[in-house]
């Protein structure tokens, strides 16, 4: 069976909301009755075939294509099956993922992640702001599975976040790891400043040294054994993190400003 | 049945319903990980004076370990789940917690599960630190050397113990050698370990005594000195018998022990002392499980 797949056929001019194209959503729908769900569309709704043309018959895989930034929610509360986008993603990308895998090709726009319980997300470009972060009025961001970000994420990365793991390839913005509660985000590239701010738990590995704020506290340099495990559960990755390996680390817990002992670990620039 | 001129009794090992785990724990270096597990499964020879029977089941590469370290592969056995737990607890804190650069990792995955680590963080006096990797959890606890590593929890299965064998020779140094070339190839076979010192005991038991409060007490049938004073079951020749007593995951496995460890025995011939193989049993009433001699042995031969 081939993959069902929506093509995006006009520029949209305001976001749509793709919550509905999800495959635990679409498992028991004929092509008809997909064709004609109702999308909120600005003010209005549209049907899904006066937006995508439809084709395919697997509703556990799902190809977006000629997707675009106006496509909000894709994988919004997705317990099962794959996505694939060929292109940017909106906003909310795998928005309270429970399970399964979402594939973007392209970038995505802020909340990607959001609320996010389990399951995997890759993002092959950039992403923005609040990646794996809380929705408004939630106090607790990703709650488990994995992100996987080649490009380079916004600001206040895992803000909230109480588990699971982020790793970004590129760089990151302004409050990476802002009041986060428990989990790891990992970032290759350079982050913004105030890294950790009101940070409570969680470890935040870091492979190029960052101008932290002064409640962080350095601890000094150290061999910490777990890094190997956390390391060689990256192994099978198609991601940069797969050949990181050391234990040799310089710590700082905090934020000291909010009683936090959340972690900053700067890897060693000879083995990162 | 007679193996090299070696006489095989035609009797049975009887042995018990156990739970049984296995933890894996891994040091900075094999001396290390060593002093670690020898600690965890001393004074673990018997369950009826130690609450259970530990040993070394093997030692393991750095390819082999959770954490890419040398380490070894310790398994423990109680008679209830309950005993298990405290005491793993227990010698986890005393013995892996306080031993440099030791770290404890579940070394077997079962439906059931007891801690490892679980209650031992609280050492960390709330600087403890968990990661969840690969959907297990681990604890980090800071320490005076840097950090200890621990598993949340590891595996419990139900397991045998008092798999055994006995061997009878014309002295003392002929039994013991006997003995330990038999340790020696037993240790090769996975899941089963040899709990009493060296892997073996000189001080079988029969069940009772005269005595109110002994409720296990010296087999006297098979003490050479008592010979003529006692219903013996040793011939004049015999002065000497060593017991090698197995705890294992499954009765495959301990039939594998006994298998190897009286094969050994018996490739040394009757030039070496030993004249014949027995086994300890309660009449069959007490332990399910009946290790019988020319069964396990007609593989052999």
């Amino acid at each position: 069976m081939t993959a069902l797949t929506f093509t995006l056929q006009k520029t949209l001019r305001f976001a749509i909301n793709c919550s509905a194209l999800t495959p635990n959503h679409l498992a028991d729908k004929s092509l008809a009755e997909i064709a004609s769900i109702m999308l909120p569309y600005g003010k209005n709704q549209l049907r899904v075939d006066e937006i995508f043309s439809i084709s395919g018959e697997n509703r556990q895989v799902i190809h977006f294509k000629n997707s675009s930034a106006a496509l909000n929610y894709l994988g919004a509360n997705m317990s099962s099956g794959e996505i694939h986008i060929a292109g940017d993603a909106g906003a909310y990308l795998g928005f309270g993922l429970k399970q399964g895998r979402i594939h973007c090709h392209g970038s995505s726009l802020a909340f990607a992640a959001c609320n996010m319980q389990n399951g995997l997300i890759q993002i092959d470009g950039n992403t923005g702001d609040f990646l794996g972060g809380a929705s408004a009025g939630l106090r607790k961001g990703m709650c488990g599975g994995l992100v996987l970000v080649k490009g380079n994420a916004g600001d206040r990365v895992g803000d909230q976040m109480r588990r699971g793991l982020i790793l970004i390839e590129g760089e990151a913005g302004d409050y990476c790891a802002s009041r986060m509660i428990a989990g790891t985000i990992g970032v290759l590239g350079q982050v913004g400043s105030y890294a950790g701010f009101n940070m409570r738990r969680g470890t935040l590995l870091l492979a190029k040294p960052a101008e932290l704020h002064a409640t962080m506290q350095n601890c000094g340099t150290h061999t910490l054994p777990f890094l190997s495990l956390m390391f060689k559960s990256f192994a099978g990755l198609d991601s940069k993190f797969a050949s990181v390996s050391t234990q040799r680390v310089q710590r700082f817990v905090g934020d000291a400003a909010c009683m936090g002992q959340g972690e900053i670990l700067l890897m060693s620039a000879n083995n990162a | 049945m007679l193996i090299n001129g070696i006489t095989i009794d035609d009797t049975f090992a009887e042995a018990f319903n156990m739970r049984g785990t296995r933890v894996i724990i891994t040091a900075q270096n094999l001396t290390w990980a060593y002093h670690a597990a020898n600690a965890m499964t001393g004074f673990a020879t018997s369950v009826i004076g130690c609450g259970v029977e530990a040993g070394i089941e093997r030692e393991l590469t750095a390819d082999e370990t959770p954490d890419g370290r040398p380490g070894i592969s310790v398994l423990m056995f109680a008679m209830g789940s309950k005993v298990l737990m405290q005491q793993l607890e227990t010698r986890m804190g005393q013995c892996i917690l306080t031993c440099p650069t030791a770290a404890a990792f579940a070394g077997i995955t079962s439906e059931d599960n007891i801690n490892l680590g679980k209650h031992l963080r609280f050492f960390g006096d709330g600087y403890q630190t968990s990661k969840l990797m690969n959907n297990q959890r681990y604890w980090r606890i800071p320490v005076m050397d840097g950090e200890f590593l621990c598993e949340e929890t590891t595996g419990m299965v139900r397991a045998i113990g008092g798999g055994n064998f006995l061997i009878l020779a014309t002295s003392q140094p002929a039994a013991l050698a006997a003995a330990e070339r038999a340790v020696e190839a037993m240790k090769k076979i996975p899941n089963v370990i040899m709990p009493f010192p060296g892997g073996v005991v000189r001080s079988g038991s029969k069940v009772g005594s005269r005595y109110k409060t002994m409720f296990a007490s010296t087999n006297d049938a098979f003490c050479p000195t008592l010979k003529g004073v006692t219903h013996s079951e040793l011939s004049a020749d015999i002065e000497s018998v060593m017991e090698i007593v197995i705890d294992g995951m499954a009765f495959a496995d301990i039939a594998k022990a006994m298998q190897v460890g009286i094969q050994a025995i018996c490739d040394l011939g009757l030039a070496s002392g030993v004249k014949r193989i027995s086994a300890g049993n309660y009449g069959g009433k007490l332990g399910p499980h009946h290790f019988k001699l020319h069964d396990i042995m007609a593989a052999s031969v």
